[in-house]
């Protein structure tokens, strides 16, 4: 076979302007691996053991996170509860893992140099890893939620959500509501993404870049836990995470789900272009 | 002198700086449209690095140059999608199947056709001989293998220029014959070749242009004819009165003679063989064995650099 049988001539290969074959590549990659797999089999865990050990226990109201004591009232509870708990290290070490992968992982096994010669210009190269991670973080929490969901209302059963507030809606109502916390937080961790974006074209070796994630995840909660320090936490990327709980307020109080959103969207602005002027014309090597 | 499009390779000034170290070193490569351009030199003498820079993958410290006649690295994105390469080694995501880390090759390739995506990669994978391995995963790929799927990779479009950089590493010498034809039946489409080698031998027999790399610096390069003519052939005489058949010689005009034990290597010049043998017989002397030698790329190497064809520190 020749190669011009192999494919039409050059002048034939248009330029196709939009394609979302790229983004879908990137997708297939990262949901394909076993390592994902067992990544997002592992965040199904937590709210299964939350539904089934407080279905065998009496929980005393007024212990532990915010949502446990309602878990019994409403099984959508299971979801934010799980939220809660995972959005210290479980999601965002998710997150990381594919963020400090985006161009590491590809520098580490030699693929980068493959993509650039194809070519693939390397702005659309972090456009498209970019999008890849904020995708994948949406889908980790919705993941988390879901599994949740489903789990406490097997278990629990559903019906009226008694709001934070004090108020009642109905079940659908409540459904969007817990839609939106958890695209809140899926949003809020792609913020921590792009901070992985950043550090992972610092660097050939993918596993250091997530764990310089997770470091600067913890050290961001570390922060906001010291008083002293008050005027700087409304600024850290965690800061504004344990906000999600104002979708369960009737009316929603945006306030600070706003301001939540202005940070993570900074964030992520700011590291993404940071990382833009570091790889754009780094010398590729690996 | 010519124009810029008459080449499919055109560097001027070609310098990469790490740090201490002159990597590549003021490189004016030129290679022809339609050559099989043998870019040679020992393992760390730059070539590497200088086919890096024909990518657009590092920047040069200074120089520049073009492909297809176009400036780099301004028109990478007019430029690249005509140039396959292959660079410092295979390399492909390892849990994915050879078919699929193709299919992912081409889903990247903003000018490639997803609807002719499976006969293309099919197609390449073919080519290179891998079409029943298509779908194990590359991880449990030889070396041999995988650097086929590396060269696989570059013919999932028509190409004008095909960049391979030590394309038989790693082959078994059935394999580096096959790459060897692969590389003929690619220029006899039509296409520009770079193959770059630390094998002389391997390359000699395919190319029509050589340039031999040495510490960062192209040495020499052009048609292989005219870079051979730079060393004349030599007589070999093989006879037990090795001095009288020096001395032969020298009365003939050979020059650089060096005497062996039962051999006499003389410089050829202008004379033609026939009239050395005729001289010999004529003068008595005994001649059991006579050849003429071409000198190998590797003798070339050697007295262009006054070293072997060794690692460059």
């Amino acid at each position: 076979m020749s190669a011009a049988e192999l494919a039409t001539s050059p002048a034939a290969r248009p330029l196709r302007h939009v394609s979302t074959r790229f983004l879908r590549s990137e997708l297939r990659l990262i949901f394909g691996r076993r390592r994902n797999q067992a990544g997002l089999g592992i965040l199904a865990v937590v709210p299964l053991i939350l539904a089934i050990t407080v279905k065998l226990s009496t929980p005393r109201p007024g212990h532990g996170p915010d949502f446990l004591a309602s878990i019994t009232s409403n099984g959508l509870f299971v979801a934010l509860a799980s939220l809660s708990i995972e959005l210290a290290l479980f999601l965002p070490l998710a997150v990381g893992t594919i963020a400090g992968d985006s161009i590491a992982g590809e520098a580490n096994i030699g693929t980068l140099r493959y993509l650039l010669a194809v070519p693939v210009h390397r702005t659309r190269l972090l456009a498209v890893k970019f999008a890849a991670i904020t995708i994948f973080s949406l889908v980790a929490t919705l993941w988390v939620s879901l599994v949740g969901a489903a789990a406490g209302l097997a278990l629990f059963g559903g019906g009226e959500m008694t709001m934070l507030s004090g108020g009642q809606i109905g079940m659908g109502p409540a459904v969007l509501r817990v839609v939106m916390a958890t695209v809140y937080l899926g949003l809020c961790f792609a913020s921590l993404g792009a901070i992985g974006l950043f550090i992972s074209t610092l660097t050939e070796q993918p596993i250091g870049a997530t764990i310089a994630v997770v470091i600067l995840n913890v050290m961001s909660f570390i922060l906001d836990s010291i008083p002293q320090l008050s005027w700087l936490h409304e600024w850290l990327p965690t800061h504004w995470w344990m906000s999600f709980g104002d979708f369960l307020r009737d009316p929603v109080a945006w306030g600070d789900l706003t301001r939540g959103l202005l940070t993570a969207a900074g964030y992520a602005l700011v590291f993404w272009l940071a990382a833009w002027a570091r790889f754009s014309d780094k010398d590729v090597t690996g | 002198m010519t124009e810029a499009g008459e080449f499919a390779v055109a560097t001027a000034g070609l310098t990469k700086r790490f740090k201490a170290q002159v990597a590549v070193n003021a490189v004016d490569l030129l290679v022809p449209r339609g050559a099989v351009y043998g870019f040679l030199g020992p393992n760390g003498s730059g070539k590497t690095t200088t086919i890096r820079m024909l990518l657009g993958l590092i920047r040069p410290t200074s120089g520049h140059h073009r492909l297809l006649g176009k400036a780099m690295p301004h028109n990478a994105g007019q430029v690249l999608p005509l140039v396959g390469s292959l660079v410092e080694g295979p390399a492909f995501h390892p849990y994915l199947t050879a078919r699929a880390n193709l299919q992912r090759l081409d889903s990247v390739d903003r000018h490639a056709d997803p609807r002719t995506t499976k006969a293309r990669v099919d197609g390449a994978l073919d080519r290179v001989g891998l079409l029943a391995a298509a779908d194990k995963k590359y991880r449990a790929y030889s070396l041999g293998m995988r650097q086929r799927l590396a060269i696989a990779g570059t013919l999932l479009a028509p190409r004008e220029l095909l960049v391979l950089d030590e394309p038989t590493n790693g082959l078994d010498p059935q394999g580096t014959r096959e790459v060897r034809h692969l590389i003929g039946s690619l220029a006899d489409d039509g296409a520009t070749v770079l193959v770059s080698s630390h094998l002389l031998s391997e390359v000699e027999q395919v190319c029509t242009h050589i340039g031999v790399m040495h510490v960062g610096r192209l040495l020499t390069q052009g048609p292989i004819a005219e870079v051979r003519a730079v060393s004349e052939p030599r007589a070999r005489v093989e006879t037990d009165r090795p001095a009288d058949a020096a001395r032969v010689l020298r009365a003939l005009g050979l020059t650089d003679i060096v005497i062996e034990s039962g051999v006499v290597v003389g410089t050829l010049g202008a004379l033609v063989p026939d009239q050395v043998v005729a001289a010999l017989v004529h003068e008595g002397v005994p001649v059991t064995g006579f050849a003429v030698a071409q000198p190998s790329l590797e003798d070339l190497f050697v007295s262009l650099t006054g070293e072997g064809f060794n690692v460059s520190g």
